[in-house]
């Protein structure tokens, strides 16, 4: 059983490994200080099972997730967060609190490994944490082999692309494979409407709303670019806009 | 203040308008019946009797208003008591004067002659008493209102103060213990020594309840336990620089105040960041103020949108505009890759 632990604090590392002692086939493979070498170790070892904080530098351990086409098995570990908590209890996903006893992390690692039972799905755990007021401040992509941070308003328009979205911005397309459903929930509370099945504009780069053919207007923002707005999306982007 | 100051000021007066009262009247009584050739025993008795019975209105209005202050057409029921009172005044008086002269068919004339000037005075000196216990009364009131206002506030104040000074993240707690328990297997002794540390630094944010303001030296050793438990927790990445003149470290400040300033820059420099963190704290001496200045570095490609003063300081400058009414003690900026906060503290000598 291949294992990773990603953990800012050494120490809270050391514990899951002294932990992991008493069981001869566990093999710890990395053992990461962040989200960055945490993704690498991932996509290189390709471990069984890991062990992930949530509050880490730079991108946290569910934004982490999200950037993994296929995640392992995850235990969480964290200290003290009511909206990651939330997010396990609503998922059924086992988590150790920091700190944690040895009986309680036996209880956990037998879970795992007690393939009776279902298998949670890191998927709707991350999408659940992702809504967390915080969280919308930003959006974490995979440009290659690195990470992208994208602040919210630094975002132009969203497009649907088959299973992915594509995010428009001064820097580039950036591709994530999320829902625009999900895009035109979380987005709502930074100006963001949605104006098409296929678009998600930033309402406050709108310049012009002209007429285009019938039943559908044309949205033509600062940046230069032309997207087109449904009969639906125009009404409720008048709303927004309160006009 | 002594609440009770303003009650003697009430019998003070009362006596002075008893005086001024008796004075007039006896003047103005003495000239008046003297026209009508009265003898001296029935000029005092007269006057000793009017003043009595007005001196007893002026104590029933007194007392009336203790209880119940009027508080709508209040000029309307002075004016009704007044009038009222002063005409049964009139009557009473009349009615003792005949007891006692009702033989001296010369006095009783008089008395008849002059009984529309009696009512008139009397009405106008209860009718002034009247309207200065009204006064005097509402003015109190007034008073009570405007202090219980002011503790009201003291109080809220306080207990805001108090809260934003106990502020304790359960986070550091948590993460602390989880430090200890790693370390209880393999290195107790340097367990046990943090579990020395961590309570320390609790006692200290629950002892200072009472203290408002602390030297600088104080703080600062408060901020080096709190830093050595941090070092523990993240190891290498954290690196401290604590700068100082020697003479700075009598100055005041707001109890606990240097402690969450440098926990917020150690989240935001280590979680903003990868390797190694500098955190800088200098604190120096500028005219009247204590001027300290904490940099912690940040990425400015991915930190996250700042919101009004941002990384969580709010705490801190409400806690500093409760103490000096002021909102300019604490500024942020950043250069290059660096965060700056910066906080003045008056020193008043």
């Amino acid at each position: 059983m291949k294992i990773i632990i990603i953990d800012d604090e050494p120490l809270a590392r050391s514990i899951v490994k002294e932990y992991l002692q008493s069981y001869p086939d566990a093999e710890v493979v990395a053992e990461c200080n962040d989200g960055f070498e945490g993704m690498k170790a991932i996509l290189h070892h390709e471990p069984d099972l890991i062990f992930l904080d949530i509050q880490m530098p730079k991108i946290n351990g569910f934004e982490m997730l999200e950037l993994i086409e296929n995640p392992p098995a995850v235990i969480f570990t964290t200290a003290f967060d009511e909206f990651a908590i939330k997010a396990f209890e609503l998922n059924a996903t086992d988590y150790l609190l920091k700190p944690f006893s040895r009986e309680r992390f036996d209880k956990a690692l037998k879970k795992y490994s007690d393939k009776s039972l279902p298998v949670p799905s890191t998927d709707a755990i991350v999408e659940t944490a992702s809504k967390e007021p915080g969280q919308q401040n930003r959006v974490v992509v995979k440009d290659g082999s690195k990470i992208k941070i994208i602040p919210v308003g630094q975002i132009q328009y969203l497009e649907a692309a088959d299973d992915y979205v594509k995010i428009v911005t001064a820097e580039g397309n950036f591709l994530k494979k999320r829902t625009m459903g999900f895009f035109e929930q979380s987005l709502a509370i930074h100006h963001f409407v949605r104006i098409h099945r296929s678009y998600i504009v930033n309402t406050l780069l709108i310049t012009r709303i002209d007429p285009y053919e019938k039943d559908s207007h044309l949205v033509i923002l600062s940046t230069g670019a032309k997207l087109s707005a449904s009969k639906s999306g125009y009404s409720k982007l008048k709303e927004v806009l309160g006009i | 203040m002594n609440p009770r100051k303003p009650k003697r000021n009430l019998i003070v007066g009362g006596i002075i308008y008893w005086a001024v009262i008796s004075a007039v009247y006896s003047i103005i009584l003495t000239g008046v019946l003297k026209n009508f050739n009265l003898t001296g025993i029935q000029i005092v008795m007269d006057a000793l009797v009017n003043n009595i019975l007005i001196i007893a209105c002026c104590i029933l209005i007194v007392n009336n208003m203790r209880y119940y202050l009027p508080r709508q057409e209040k000029y309307l029921y002075i004016l009704t008591i007044s009038l009222s009172l002063s005409g049964i005044i009139s009557l009473v008086a009349r009615g003792i004067l005949w007891l006692l002269f009702h033989d001296d068919a010369h006095y009783l004339a008089s008395f008849s002659q002059s009984s529309g000037i009696r009512f008139g005075i009397s009405f106008l000196l209860i009718g002034c008493f009247a309207m200065m216990s009204l006064l005097w009364y509402t003015q109190e009131e007034q008073l009570t209102m405007n202090e219980r206002k002011t503790d009201a506030e003291r109080l809220s104040r306080e207990a805001e103060l108090f809260k934003l000074r106990q502020q304790l993240q359960p986070h550091f707690l948590f993460n602390s213990l989880n430090s200890i328990s790693a370390l209880t297997n393999s290195q107790p002794e340097k367990a046990r020594h943090m579990i020395h540390q961590l309570s320390d630094f609790l006692r200290g944010t629950l002892k200072k309840d009472d203290q408002q303001w602390n030297t600088l030296e104080e703080e600062i050793q408060y901020l080096r336990l709190y830093l050595d438990i941090e070092k523990v927790r993240f190891g290498y990445r954290l690196q401290t620089e604590i700068i100082y003149a020697e003479e700075v470290l009598l100055s005041k400040l707001p109890a606990l105040l240097l402690q969450p300033i440098v926990e917020n820059a150690i989240k935001f420099g280590l979680y903003d960041t990868t390797g190694e963190v500098l955190i800088t704290l200098e604190a120096a001496k500028e005219n009247n103020y204590l001027k300290i200045i904490v940099q912690n570095p940040f990425d400015p490609e991915t930190s996250q949108p700042l919101k009004g003063t941002g990384f969580g300081l709010s705490s801190i400058q409400r806690r500093l505009f409760l103490l000096f009414g002021r909102q300019d003690l604490l500024s942020t900026k950043r250069e290059s890759n660096n965060f700056i906060t910066t906080i003045i503290i008056p020193q008043t000598v």
